[in-house]
């Protein structure tokens, strides 16, 4: 346990820490320093998690303020299995989740938490409820009704279960209740022994992101290995996460053209999707790009005939999108299907901690590439794409500026990478030697938002503590205030326009 | 309208039109290959992060292998990945791919149920369940409808009810959490109903094999009409797979 007795440490993202130096505050100090954060418009709580140590636990958290670019870790322990913590919730509501998580996975209470449901039923769960048992929130009224959907939906999608209590086709309150997906992924990263297993691993949190879950592993390990890479590599892989941005934002505007009856743009959207996941798997044999991202090296050096091919098809698809964009977002039955509907409010995004595009849209500048840049983010600036009218249209709107954005973004990732290209690639590592006792945290910012990977290492180099954040761990509270207040009837283009992952809040 | 018939000529024909004989082009990682060259089968064997290499003889099960491909880059002498994603079969032994091996993976139409032989070949409305699918299967599953490939033209289709399905499709290594809810949805399918598992997480839980917040014993119950391999499988593999089953005589 550590002995450090100055109250904060600042680190850079996927730069590890030694335990020692992460101060250990008291909880009334801890509290004033979350609700301190709270208070600042630009800060919110990457992540925070409980690690079993000796006779306890200590619990980490890294705060982010995305304006002065600084993170702070900071800790606090519980030297008593059974003692029992304040609940933080009531004055930050963004911890809900944070404290349900360790609730259920270590049976600590949380006195006064005004939300203490199950999170996601793990296998091994303390509180022994099956996911069957979820408690639900009631309102015993004659006048109200409720209408349950899932876990199976009418599409090819994942399991999640919305509870909505109705006024006639008004929605009153949805409750989302989550965990189907549960495969005991951060378990798994501990037991699984050797190092292409947990890239894989990393590769599966999120299928539709295994370019962003992967990059943040694999920086993981290099910053826990004290491995640095190649201005080469970083920009190779930055390039792979913005084609995975562009492939699914416009996989994401065909959906939502299905969900307001636009068959055109559907077909449209979604056709010129292809070219840019067929593009990604003649780069690396896979149209998700699972096995591009390893760890120091990679298997699939980009090069002139990628780099000739893939200006082509930017050329090429910008003008093509851009048509059917223009044609989109001038249609009155789009229009009227977007505008206004499904409204949340920056204090109410600022309140659950929301990220990525659930804050862009929302009028919060809060973008890893820009506020805790890593990989190619470091050597091209990057500047986000804010809007304020957090509705349907801005979510929509939002994705096509940043496609827009991502396609002149990569035009200079490609120049730059030219400067460089004559580096030569490493092999990835099979196996690599980790800093014993320390603490790591890497950050990317994903299509759907900002993704976290933590790590703590034992006194031999293992890992003991492996903790996954996918922005959906936030973000799905979002979309349940959305609904307040709207038809029920608006519920698919909401839930699509939000687009939250179900695995990866699952894990 | 006019923008209409612009964006349609910017877009000309998208779809694929030959699905049976669409290639892709490589380094797609399909069908591996392994020759006879001598290599440590053993050493060669623990490189496998889900235990889908065998030694002596050396072979790769389909059933298991997440398409990596990282056995390929550390012997690129012994094993090699083609193009080829026709890789879905009715028999899990016919997944594993044998040293000195060059035939294709093929469906048996012996092992066709009879009960099922011939009779969705017209149309067939299947039911898809993900049970701890990352989304990576799930959205190649969507795409197969998609106006490139396009398998409604054969009367294959996805559709919400189970009570409308010939079939139910399984993605992801079935999470405890989803196994009653797959229960019943395929409970509520008439039959004769299809069961088929796509992708490397279905047929055998890939990567997450050993989690224990896994439930698989609906597998003890219900026999596999076809397995689809790929990490996620590719639309080409699943369309042709299933053409290849409703189509046998």
């Amino acid at each position: 346990m550590s002995t450090a007795t100055n109250s904060s440490v600042q680190t850079v993202n996927g730069f590890s820490t030694s335990i020692d130096k992460i101060p250990v505050l008291s909880y009334g100090h801890f509290q004033q320093k979350a609700d301190e954060y709270n208070k600042r418009p630009g800060a919110h709580c990457v992540t925070y998690y409980a690690c079993a140590v000796d006779n306890g636990y200590q619990f980490f958290a890294c705060f982010a303020d995305d304006e002065t670019h600084e993170l702070e870790i900071v800790s606090h322990q519980l030297i008593n299995k059974k003692a029992e913590l304040l609940a933080l919730t009531k004055e930050v509501p963004s911890f809900h989740g944070y404290e349900r998580e360790m609730a259920e996975n270590f049976g600590i209470k949380f006195l006064w938490h005004p939300w203490p449901k199950p999170l996601r039923f793990p296998h091994d769960a303390t509180h022994g409820l099956k996911i069957s048992q979820y408690p639900f929130y009631r309102i015993d009224s004659e006048d109200l009704h409720e209408v349950g959907v899932g876990p199976i939906h009418a599409g090819v999608i994942e399991p999640g279960h919305f509870r909505f209590i109705c006024n006639g086709e008004t929605v009153l309150h949805l409750e989302i209740q989550l965990g189907w997906q549960h495969r005991g992924i951060e378990k798994l990263m501990l037991n699984k022994p050797n190092l292409l297993q947990k890239n894989i691993l990393a590769e599966s949190i999120t299928g539709d992101t295994a370019i962003g879950h992967g990059l943040a592993f694999a920086q993981l390990m290099e910053g826990l290995a004290g491995i640095e890479v190649s201005g080469r590599l970083e920009l190779e892989r930055s390039i792979a996460l913005e084609l995975e941005r562009i492939a699914v934002h416009t996989g994401d505007l065909s959906a939502m053209c299905t969900d307001v009856a636009y068959q055109f743009g559907s077909s449209v959207f979604g056709a010129l999707r292809t070219p840019i996941v067929n593009y990604t798997q003649s780069w690396c044999g896979n149209r998700f790009g699972k096995g591009l991202i390893r760890v120091s090296g990679s298997y699939y050096p980009f090069n002139d005939v990628l780099k000739s091919r893939l200006l082509a098809l930017l050329d090429e698809f910008i003008e093509r999108f851009e048509t059917i964009a223009d044609r989109t977002f001038d249609l009155d039955s789009v229009f009227r299907r977007f505008d206004d509907i499904g409204t949340i409010t920056e204090k109410q995004v600022r309140q659950f901690g929301g990220v990525g595009m659930v804050a862009r849209m929302a009028g919060i500048k809060r973008d890893v590439r820009w506020s805790h840049p890593s990989s190619g983010y470091k050597q091209v600036p990057y500047e986000p794409e804010v809007l304020t009218t957090g509705d349907v249209m801005a979510r929509a709107l939002l994705r096509r500026r940043e496609i827009e954005k991502s396609i002149d973004y990569l035009r200079d990732l490609i120049h730059k990478w030219d400067d460089v290209k004559e580096i030569e690639l490493e092999k990835p590592r099979r196996s690599i030697k980790l800093q014993s006792n320390a603490f790591n945290l890497s950050m990317t910012e994903g299509w759907r938002g900002e993704i976290c990977h933590s790590a703590i290492t034992d006194k031999n180099g293992d890992i003991i503590n492996y903790k996954i954040k996918d922005p959906s761990f936030h973000n799905w509270m979002g979309l349940g205030l959305a609904l307040r207040d709207l038809e029920i009837s608006d519920f698919p283009i909401n839930n699509k326009s939000f687009d939250l992952s179900y695995c990866g809040h699952d894990l | 309208m006019l923008s209409e018939l612009k964006i349609l000529d910017q877009h000309g024909k998208q779809f694929i039109p030959d699905i049976r004989k669409a290639e892709i082009p490589m380094p797609f990682r399909g069908l591996p290959i392994i020759n006879e060259s001598t290599v440590d089968g053993n050493e060669l064997k623990s490189f496998c992060p889900v235990g889908a290499i065998s030694a002596e003889p050396v072979s790769i099960d389909l059933g298991k292998c997440v398409f990596c491909g990282d056995c390929a880059h550390a012997f690129p002498n012994k094993i090699k990945f083609t193009n080829d994603h026709k890789i879905a079969a009715n028999t899990r032994e016919a997944l594993i791919v044998k040293e000195g091996s060059d035939q294709p993976i093929q469906l048996n139409p012996d092992k066709v149920r009879e009960e099922i032989k011939g009779i969705f070949g017209g149309s067939l409305k299947l039911r898809q369940v993900s049970a701890g699918g990352d989304n990576s299967a799930e959205m190649e599953l969507g795409a197969c409808g998609n106006v490139n490939f396009d398998m409604g033209r054969f009367g294959i289709e996805f559709v919400a009810s189970p009570r409308h399905a010939d079939g139910v499709v399984v993605t992801g290594p079935i999470s405890k959490n989803m196994a009653g809810a797959l229960r019943i949805c395929f409970d509520a399918i008439p039959e004769p109903k299809l069961f088929i598992l796509a992708g490397t997480d279905a047929i055998s839980g890939g990567i997450f094999t050993d989690s224990p917040a896994l439930d698989r014993s609906i597998l003890d119950k219900h026999k596999v009409d076809l397995y689809v391999p790929g990490n996620p499988p590719h639309p080409l593999t699943f369309v042709n797979g299933i053409l290849d089953l409703i189509r046998s005589k």
